[in-house]
């Protein structure tokens, strides 16, 4: 997901970012990936409240929740918190 | 030459780096007193409170705080300075390598003095020895005329958008802290034009444009946050560049000065004394070398071919002038004001003696460790070295690589 990495000739000194950290993509961190089973799921939002990375979020016309893999670094609270058992964690 | 008008005061090493400072026209300090520096923020404060500077002079509870102050201030533009020793230094230890990390060209004098315990004021280079990994760029001075230059000359070196690091000055506790000496100072208007304002180079930011490398609210950039695996080592390679052109960047510098001050210090780097034809020679920094030149010019009278090189710059470490310096002499001793307790020496002598190991023809080095919480570095002993050299030389062969001078059995 993440472009290409640069060198040490190309990057700003002292650290300065020369991206907004919405593009860093945090989900490149991930080992187990969460799955929604929609059919299990009974639309409480336990998971988008408790995700640490606000990488869960409801879409309106679907009526369905969301992952944002580009966010989401797989910890498994979401999976862990859920009632319904409507999330697995699996490997990448 | 075409030195300026110049004026010759009474000032002690402390007094004579205040009064640079002051000439620098600098934005912030932040400092916390301790022995044996506090005489250069009490007479800068002096100096804020009769509105003789234009500085803003922050008062903290503790080092820590005060370098962390700096390396704020200095992030936001300002020309930066503070200076402390020994128990501050070490507790400064964490900004230190933030600081540089963050590109922060603060300028501090540090007036070197042991490290507790026993609890000892005097002078021992151990403070800042262990203070060489942590990317600032470090000069050693002989007395308090080259500690007023050095300080001059490090915020135009700190500032180099080439260079860009943080720049420690380094006077020996009391030696030069605290002894009157008559130094010659450059009027202000020259030592301004010679500093002038603080370049900043451009970085580009987070939405692509190319903004100075400043925090400020019309610009916004964000200095120094998270990098891991990913990012961490090319940061630290650039600072390792930095540092390579700065000693480039040093003796330009130092050339400068030497224009308008008619004073130069060896290259800017490396400073010999009598080494051209030298047969024998010492390695030392600091006002040792003051004593030892002393030493040489009696071993001169006297026949014997005695040179001393004294390294000025510590960090970046010119390896290429002390090879070419070092080329003809056949014995040398280093002499270490601090020592790496389980090493094989202090750590000068470990820098010389592996940079030896490129040389054409490898001469015979062996390190005298001395003078530890103040104790006195007499011509006698310096002499005892000199005759310990003279053996070497002759005899070819080493006794004891590594000695302990000055201390009672």
């Amino acid at each position: 997901m993440t472009p290409k990495k640069k060198g040490w000739k190309e990057i700003p000194i002292g650290g300065a970012c020369w991206t907004p950290t919405t593009e860093y993509f945090t989900g490149d961190w991930r080992t187990y990936k969460p799955i929604f089973d929609p059919e299990k799921c009974n639309k409480c939002l336990l998971c988008h409240l408790y995700c640490p990375d606000a990488a869960i979020e409801w879409n309106a016309s679907t009526e369905e929740i969301e992952f944002n893999y580009k966010y989401c670094k797989g910890c498994g609270i979401c999976a862990n918190e859920c009632r319904q058992g409507a999330i697995r964690m699996v490997l990448e | 030459m075409t030195s300026t008008k110049q004026e010759i005061r009474a000032l002690n090493g402390d007094e004579a780096v205040a009064y640079a400072a002051k000439q620098c026209d600098v934005d912030v300090v932040a400092a916390y007193p301790i022995t044996p520096q506090t005489i250069i923020v009490e007479r800068f404060s002096e100096y804020v409170h009769n509105g003789e500077v234009d500085t803003e002079f922050i008062c903290v509870e503790s080092e820590h705080s005060a370098l962390t102050a700096c390396l704020a201030a200095a992030a936001t533009g300002a020309r930066t300075f503070t200076a402390s020793a020994s128990a501050g230094l070490a507790l400064m230890h964490e900004i230190l390598y933030v600081t540089s990390g963050c590109r922060a060209p603060v300028v501090m004098a540090i007036a070197n003095r042991a490290l507790s315990a026993p609890i000892n004021i005097h002078c021992d280079h151990a403070d800042s020895m262990v203070e060489r990994d942590a990317s600032w760029i470090q000069i050693y001075v002989e007395n308090s005329q080259e500690a007023y230059d050095s300080i001059i000359q490090a915020f135009k070196i700190a500032e180099h958008p080439d260079v860009l690091l943080p720049t420690m000055v380094m006077l020996d506790a009391f030696y030069l802290s605290h002894t009157l000496e008559s130094v010659n100072v450059l009027a202000d208007e020259a030592v301004r034009r010679f500093v002038g304002t603080r370049k900043i180079p451009l970085v580009t930011n987070h939405e692509g444009r190319l903004v100075p490398f400043k925090l400020d609210p019309e610009n916004p950039i964000t200095i120094g946050p998270l990098a891991l695996h990913d990012y961490y080592f090319e940061h630290k390679r650039q600072q390792e560049a930095a540092m390579q052109s700065a000693l480039q960047k040093i003796k330009e510098i130092h050339n400068e000065y030497e224009e308008i001050s008619g004073r130069k210090y060896g290259n800017g780097l490396i400073d010999p004394y009598r080494l051209e034809d030298a047969e024998i020679a010492s390695i030392c920094i600091g006002s040792t070398a003051g004593t030892t030149k002393v030493v040489v010019d009696q071993l001169r009278a006297k026949g014997v071919k005695a040179g001393l090189l004294r390294l000025r710059t510590y960090r970046p470490f010119p390896s290429q002038d002390i090879i070419q310096a070092l080329e003809n002499v056949e014995a040398i001793a280093v002499m270490d004001r601090s020592h790496s307790f389980g090493a094989k020496g202090g750590p000068i002598f470990h820098e010389v003696r592996h940079l030896l190991y490129d040389a054409q023809t490898r001469p015979q080095i062996v390190d005298y460790v001395y003078g530890l919480g103040g104790r006195d570095m007499s011509p006698t002993l310096i002499h005892e070295i000199y005759r310990d050299l003279e053996r070497i030389a002759t005899t070819k062969q080493i006794k004891t690589p590594v000695q302990f001078i000055g201390v009672r059995d």
